[in-house]
């Protein structure tokens, strides 16, 4: 179960380096095939210092820690039960391989559906660069299965 | 890259159509995203939970719908991408990414296009549904 206390809870916060090879092994993941995501060369012609990263990878990056699942589970959303119901991204300037990104979360929101049988946990996230840039935002929004 | 004027409400992207997704898929997805999750790359953990098999990262499917975009736009023009996950998606799905042009607009002296978005498996069933908006000039 979720407690409504728990809105507003701040996660310790996530850095993570942006790095060449990661992209290029999510690139294959993804079947990803146009050269701009894997070929530094490629990127450059394209206007890019370097690989950009892929629209959807800031979520990947946020979970660059040894147990990225853990917020989530101390406040009794266990990964049995979960599961993703929205996500979306907010872009405000571009990441390049190199970069390294601030990952800054919150708990935004928590409610239920169904007389308790859903609950969902809505995270905000403040994405921003080694500059201090404000890059990105996330929203994620969990369902837990009760 | 497509101009602002050249889009019209109702105009369809080329939809992006990927292969059967597969155990493969899944675990080189699981490392290549980060998401270790279990429930998508141990079916012994996904049968405790009560699944049959285990699923499909939701997360999978949004990047293919990124591929979908940026095989359109630059990806500099993406803006914003918001999806719901409708349903599981299962092993084995093949997915298609469509896109829709929704509306055109103006905000604070730049043109935007709102772009409906899905990824459907190969029955027709809905597995996200969503939007995004692209800055256009």
């Amino acid at each position: 179960m979720l407690d409504k206390s728990d809105i507003g809870k701040v996660f310790p916060s996530v850095t993570a380096e942006v790095e060449k090879g990661r992209l290029r092994f999510f690139a294959k993941a993804i079947g990803e095939n146009n050269p701009i995501y894997t070929d530094e060369a490629a990127a450059k012609e394209a206007g890019y210092e370097s690989l950009p990263l892929p629209l959807t990878f800031f979520f990947s990056l946020k979970m660059d820690v040894p147990n990225p699942f853990e917020n989530y589970e101390k406040v009794g959303a266990s990964l049995a039960k979960i599961l993703h119901a929205n996500q979306a991204f907010v872009y405000h300037k571009s990441v390049v391989a190199g970069d390294s990104l601030t990952f800054e979360s919150h708990i935004a929101d928590i409610y239920d559906k169904k007389a308790g049988a859903l609950e969902f946990l809505v995270e905000k996230t403040k994405v921003s660069n080694q500059l201090g840039q404000h890059v990105a935002d996330m929203t994620t929004t969990l369902v837990v299965r009760n | 890259m497509i101009g602002f004027d050249e889009v019209q409400v109702g105009d369809e992207l080329p939809v992006l159509q990927t292969k059967a997704i597969s155990r493969t898929t899944l675990a080189l997805f699981a490392g290549a995203s980060g998401d270790h999750n279990p429930m998508h790359i141990d079916i012994d953990f996904a049968k405790k939970a009560g699944m049959n098999d285990v699923f499909a990262h939701g997360m999978l499917s949004v990047a293919y719908l990124g591929r979908l975009l940026t095989g359109w736009v630059p990806q500099s023009a993406i803006k914003k991408i918001d999806v719901r996950f409708t349903a599981i998606t299962q092993l084995f799905a093949e997915i298609t990414c469509s896109a829709i042009v929704k509306e055109k607009f103006e905000r604070d002296g730049s043109k935007f296009v709102l772009l409906l978005i899905d990824a459907k498996d190969q029955n027709g069933d809905i597995k996200i549904s969503g939007s995004a908006e692209i800055a256009l000039t």
